[in-house]
């Protein structure tokens, strides 16, 4: 995409704070989440699930559930269709389970009745007939030939002798002589990782509110990433057409990648089927970690060789996820993304997926990408360490850059990664002393960010003021940026603009929110369609003033005439022309449908200072750092909130937060007490430093920042534990007996 | 399931003994509540305790201070005298949960949860605290460490329940501490847990102590071996050595989500050696 | 069995029909419509339900809605006046201490009753009697700034 003019111009709304408008809604109490709406004569739904990790569904008996007063309806498996595609059909099967129960909590019926505590009394007395199967939750236990196959015939082809039947998915990036690179370094270091699966932790568990008719018209409240999704999937699983289910997306209360995909929404429009009545379903946060979405679980080798001066001369990264019971695709971008902040001549990474009884794996802030660079980073701190060089000013040297030929295939553009690394090095706190017993470490992290599909309307009111219609769930703030792209391309003030989230039957089809996409691509369609919105205008004032529209400018707000030979108008502002549209042609307004290409790759660099209690293997972090490039910030404070957010996930990620199976395939931490995610007093001050390397993709600059920042602390806080206590770290979360253990058999 | 909040004792005692089905008693609820909602119980009566008389009182008794078994956690915080008497006891009551359960958590429910790793209750026995226990028959008086006899059992008998616990009186130069040990900051189950209480001579010699552990054992242990590891010291390194190694000795813990057996064994020593240190301080030891 | 519980929510005098096992967050929620206090976990681990009973700061998923007789409830609903936000829910605006806004309710009211508790608290005072208070979204770094902000803005009030 050619680089935009207006990009380098001087900004007067983007990179203000102003306040976010549904602000006073969320600091009240007001704003309406997933569970937070009711509609009258509403029943209740209530899902059943597997205790097994792997288990024949012999038989199901739901008549004596259907028997107990106030039950409605009951459903299961049998009442969804199986599409023939297969990434639909995966969801169908893990909506409800149809022959077998692939991980513990696995859906297998649900009840619809006239209260909560009826439908939980129903689901007691559902019978089910299991047959129990072997199970495996061990990512490398499931790679093997003799593991137990959790779906059979799911293998990919290209499977090699000694892989066993869960295995589906392989891929390899790279490019260069590896041998040859390893041959010219002067020191090689090989290790293997193992990183723990987490969730999104989002507090808003799953809820939806479901109204379909006999006539097979259907209305979907539900918190999610994307309506849209929402819809085509919903549509295509209950067989009924995309025009005839209108989804509204609620407040969302978060999501971060886990509520791109849908869990309860079928279930619940199935209800409303059967029993002619809304339902709603809201999951309890035991039901969330269950069956929705944690990352891959992974075992990885990674193998670099450097220089005595800190040149990288190759690198080679295997990895292996598992993203649950089904097929996966994320270990594509950890093997794209392993390597993707260094320039080197020869690199390769291999990539297996294999299928677990665990729960379908669902998106989580940069899918794939912290697992891999976690491996990668910890490597070349390693290397640093031994050969007595600086880490940042080997990570300057090796950076990617534009031109660089990137690890997984493009060629980088104007990228932000050696301003970043720079900033890092100027900043204070990279020079602070540190006390005994105190370490610090340090990593770079990667996201491509998306664009996608998107569609935007911007409506000129008569008052002046300007309706922006956009489809794309806020999770973060987006809101307040879309308003600020629109007045600043208009040329208005930020308090004149609205937007508001359509549902799906009101705007053309938008992809979900994900790959840091949204303030990005939606951006972009807002800015093209206030430009479109700009030529009516202007066409408007060309007629009112009688001469040629190609004579008339938009300046500040204002049509003017283009030049001295246009003609003497004063000029007529947005509110003027809106004023008399009525007059002039009818109503006003702009729009946008793209898919957009041109999201501009991100970087971040994260230090952090931190100290282990060695007697008990606890660690505190004291100081923590993000420098990242936003190509523009658009909104600062919420660029600043997505460094900080994903940085303390990151931090819960390395030091706590674990899906912990037991031996009998059943997942022992099941809520906030032991799924333990970071609280206000496990940490510092979380600082922040913007940088602004523009992104040539977007009219404006604009990169994606959601994702990059989650991916850094792993390795940062990995590296800076292992200096702290003399050991390399190699296995995530880094929970206190696991340091322990580390430091006591290091001294034995 | 029935709801009854009774004005005495007595009418208590009556209603938690003529149920046939299971009873359950309410007073800050934080656990009970938690395992309804996870249908781990479902009792057919509940007796909220919080309108018995001096439920929710804490009142000076013989130099000590008896503590309604409904004083929530936040208020027995804000009791100053107590907090002097007894901070070990009060710190340890303090670090159940978040504040918004110390709005309603109290020490005598968390005794009758009978989890091993109760926060308070270490810090109870090593006080050598006394419950006080209303119920069909007379009140009667049970030692701390008699109530909880495994995971979620009690010694109490049908219609019993605990009104009151009592924290006694104690010599000059005495100080006790609690520890426990968790992942994060706040918001953890202990991993394991330590209390001290001691009791110096003039000169700084330990002359008695108590140091109990949790989170090491089906039920909080109570450690003589450790307590005698110090007594007659000054609380040297050597004797410190041997107070955490009777500690270790003394554990018995599981391997779960929280733990290991190893983890536990050599943390629980840890934390008894770093009590043991505040206590002796607190005490008005010079370390 | 249903039970007739009379209680004052935000100073207004309520009544409700509840079940005994029901929660006093289920009945603010369910009978009362005041939807502002929220079910993150249901056993107390998240803090978004956060209101307070009698003055006390609790988890009302943690309270059985019985009871709620006779007692005095105070959610987020009651913070802001007709005409005016609270310190601290202006302080969370401009301070942008919020992303997706559903821990904030409960945040908000446990801020405000450590400010009555502690007008002027350390930063460690406030993430500490916050730490009951999951947010996922925030790093909790811009909270602590809105608070402190709101707590010195009511210190000069």
């Amino acid at each position: 995409m050619a680089f935009d003019s207006h990009q380098k111009r001087e900004f007067k709304q983007v990179g203000t704070r102003p306040p976010r408008p549904d602000g006073i809604d969320k600091v009240t109490g007001r704003a309406l989440y997933g569970a937070d709406v009711s509609a009258p004569g509403m029943l209740t739904a209530r899902i059943l699930r597997s205790p097994h990790p792997h288990a024949k569904i012999v038989a199901i008996d739901t008549s004596e559930a259907a028997a107990l007063p106030g039950v409605k309806g009951i459903v299961t498996g049998a009442d969804f269709a199986l599409p023939d595609d297969e990434f639909f059909a995966d969801i169908a099967v893990n909506v409800m389970a149809r022959d077998k129960a692939l991980y513990d909590g696995h859906a297998v019926a649900a009840v619809a009745a006239i209260s909560p505590a009826v439908a939980a009394e129903a689901l007691k007395r559902i019978k089910v007939t299991y047959e129990v199967l072997p199970h495996v939750t061990d990512v490398d236990a499931a790679m093997r030939a003799d593991a137990p196959v959790v779906q059979p015939g799911r293998a990919v082809e290209t499977v090699p002798a000694g892989m066993g039947a869960n295995v589906t998915h392989f891929c390899e990036f790279g490019h260069g002589d590896v041998a040859d690179g390893f041959a010219k370094a002067d020191l090689v270091v090989e290790r293997s990782f193992r990183t723990a699966a987490t969730h999104q932790g989002y507090i808003e568990p799953h809820a939806c509110l479901a109204s379909m008719t006999a006539d097979g018209k259907a209305d979907l409240w539900c918190c999610t990433q994307g309506q849209f999704n929402v819809r085509t999937i919903c549509a295509t699983l209950l067989g009924i057409e995309a025009s005839q289910l209108r989804v509204s997306a609620s407040e969302i209360g978060g999501g971060f990648g886990g509520k791109t995909t849908v869990f309860i929404e079928p279930v619940a429009l199935a209800l409303s089927r059967k029993t002619g009545k809304p339902v709603k379903l809201v999951m309890t946060r035991d039901e969330v970690f269950k069956a929705t979405g944690p990352t891959v679980s992974t075992s990885i080798d990674v193998k670099i060789g450097m220089t005595k001066d800190g040149r990288i001369t190759a690198g080679e990264a295997v990895l292996r996820y598992s993203g649950g019971a089904y097929p996966c695709g994320t270990v594509d971008m950890g093997a794209q993304a392993a390597f993707a902040a260094y320039d080197l001549a020869a690199v390769r990474t291999t990539g297996w997926n294999a299928l677990t009884n665990r729960p379908k794996e669902a998106a989580y802030r940069a899918p794939g990408a912290p697992q891999a660079i976690y491996a990668v980073e910890s490597v070349v701190d390693e290397l640093c360490l031994a050969l007595k060089l600086d880490p940042l000013d080997v990570r300057i040297r090796n950076a990617a850059r534009k031109g660089t030929k990137s690890s997984y295939g493009p060629t980088f553009d104007d990228i932000g990664l050696l301003a970043t690394l720079e900033a890092a090095k100027a900043h204070p706190h990279y020079t602070a002393p540190l006390k005994p017993g105190q370490a610090r470490g340090l990593s770079c992290g990667f996201w491509f960010n998306f664009g996608g599909n998107t569609c935007v309307s911007l409506n000129v009111n008569t008052d002046g003021t300007v309706g922006v219609t956009e489809g794309n769930p806020d999770i973060g703030g987006s809101r307040a940026s879309i308003s600020l792209m629109a007045a600043e391309e208009l040329g208005i003030e930020y308090d004149k603009v609205r937007t508001i989230i359509a549902d799906t039957s009101s705007l053309g089809y938008n992809d979900v929110t994900d790959g840091s996409r949204v303030t990005f691509s939606v951006g972009l369609a807002t800015i093209k369609a206030a430009r479109d919105a700009i030529g009516k205008m202007c066409g408007r004032a060309a007629k009112i003033w009688g001469i040629d529209e190609d004579a008339v400018e938009w300046r500040d707000g204002a049509a003017h005439p283009a030049g001295p030979n246009a003609g003497q108008f004063p000029p007529m502002t947005l509110a003027e022309i809106a004023a008399v549209s009525f007059q002039t042609g009818g109503p006003i307004a702009g729009h946008h449908e793209v898919n957009v290409d041109g999201a501009g790759v991100s970087f971040g660099v994260h230090l952090v200072d931190l100290e282990v209690d060695s007697e008990t293997g606890a660690t505190k972090v004291l100081r923590y750092t993000v420098f990242q490039d936003a190509g523009r910030a658009v909104h600062p404070d919420y660029v600043e909130g997505q460094m900080q957010g994903g940085a303390v996930q990151g931090i819960g990620w390395a030091l706590n937060e674990e899906y912990i199976y037991g031996r009998d395939g059943r997942l022992q931490n099941a809520g906030f007490l032991d799924y333990r995610v970071p609280v206000a007093s496990d940490l510092p001050p979380i600082d922040t430093v913007i940088l602004e390397i523009p992104n040539p993709g977007h009219p404006y600059g604009v990169r994606g920042v959601g994702e990059t920042p989650i991916v850094p602390p792993l390795a940062a806080i990995s590296n800076a534990v292992s200096r702290a206590i003399g050991v390399r770290m190699q296995e995530l979360p880094m929970s206190p007996p696991r340091i322990l253990k580390t430091i006591r058999a290091a001294r034995a | 399931m029935r709801y009854e909040k009774p004005q005495t004792v007595a009418e208590a005692a009556r209603l938690l003994t003529a149920e046939k089905g299971l009873t359950r008693i309410l007073a800050g609820g934080t656990d009970v509540l938690v395992q309804l909602k996870a249908g781990m119980v479902e009792p057919e009566l509940v007796v909220d305790i919080k309108a018995l008389p001096g439920l929710r009182s804490i009142v000076s008794e013989a130099g000590g201070f008896r503590i309604g078994a409904a004083v929530s956690g936040a208020q027995l915080g804000e009791d100053a005298e107590v907090r002097a008497l007894w901070p070990g006891v009060v710190e340890a009551t303090n670090l159940i949960g978040s504040t918004q359960v110390q709005g309603r958590a109290t020490m005598a429910g968390n005794l009758c949860n009978a989890s091993p790793a109760a926060d308070s209750v270490p810090a109870l026995v090593a006080a050598g605290a006394v419950a006080r226990i209303a119920g069909p028959g007379a009140a009667r008086d049970v030692p701390v460490e008699a109530i909880p006899v495994g995971p979620g059992k009690t010694a109490l008998k049908r219609g019993e329940f605990i009104t009151s616990i009592f924290l006694p009186a104690r010599p000059a130069r005495s100080g006790d501490a609690y520890l426990r040990f968790i992942p994060r900051t706040e918001m953890d189950i202990a991993v394991a847990s330590a209390a001290v209480s001691l009791t110096l001579d003039e000169g700084g010699t330990i002359t008695a102590a108590r140091v109990a552990l949790g989170a090491v054992a089906p039920t909080v242990r109570l450690v003589e071996a450790a307590a005698a590891a110090i007594v007659g010291t000054k609380l040297e390194d050597a004797a410190v050595a041997k107070l955490a190694a009777a500690c270790s000795a003394a554990c018995s813990p599981i391997d779960d989500k929280r733990g290991t057996i190893e983890f536990r064994t050599e943390v629980a020593g840890v934390l008894a050696k770093r009590a043991a240190r505040i206590a002796y301080t607190r005490a008005g030891g010079q370390a | 069995m249903s039970i007739s519980v009379s209680t004052t929510v935000n100073g207004d005098a309520v009544d409700f029909i509840c079940n005994p096992e029901e929660s006093l967050l289920d009945a603010l929620r369910g009978r009362l419509g005041l939807t502002g206090s929220k079910e993150g976990c249901g056993t107390g681990d998240c803090g978004a339900c956060s209101v307070t009973l009698n003055g006390r700061l609790v988890c009302s998923c943690l309270v059985l809605a019985v009871e709620a007789e006779g007692a005095e409830i105070g959610t987020v609903e009651g913070l802001a006046s007709a005409d005016r936000l609270h310190p601290l829910q202006q302080a969370f605006l401009d301070h942008a201490a919020l992303q997706c806004g559903v821990c904030t309710p409960g945040i908000l009211v446990a801020a405000k009753a450590l400010l009555e508790k502690n007008p002027d608290p350390s930063d460690e005072d406030v993430r500490y009697w916050l730490a009951g208070n999951l947010c996922r979204c925030t790093g909790y770094d811009k909270i602590v700034r809105a608070v402190q902000s709101a707590a010195a803005q009511m210190r000069s009030a």
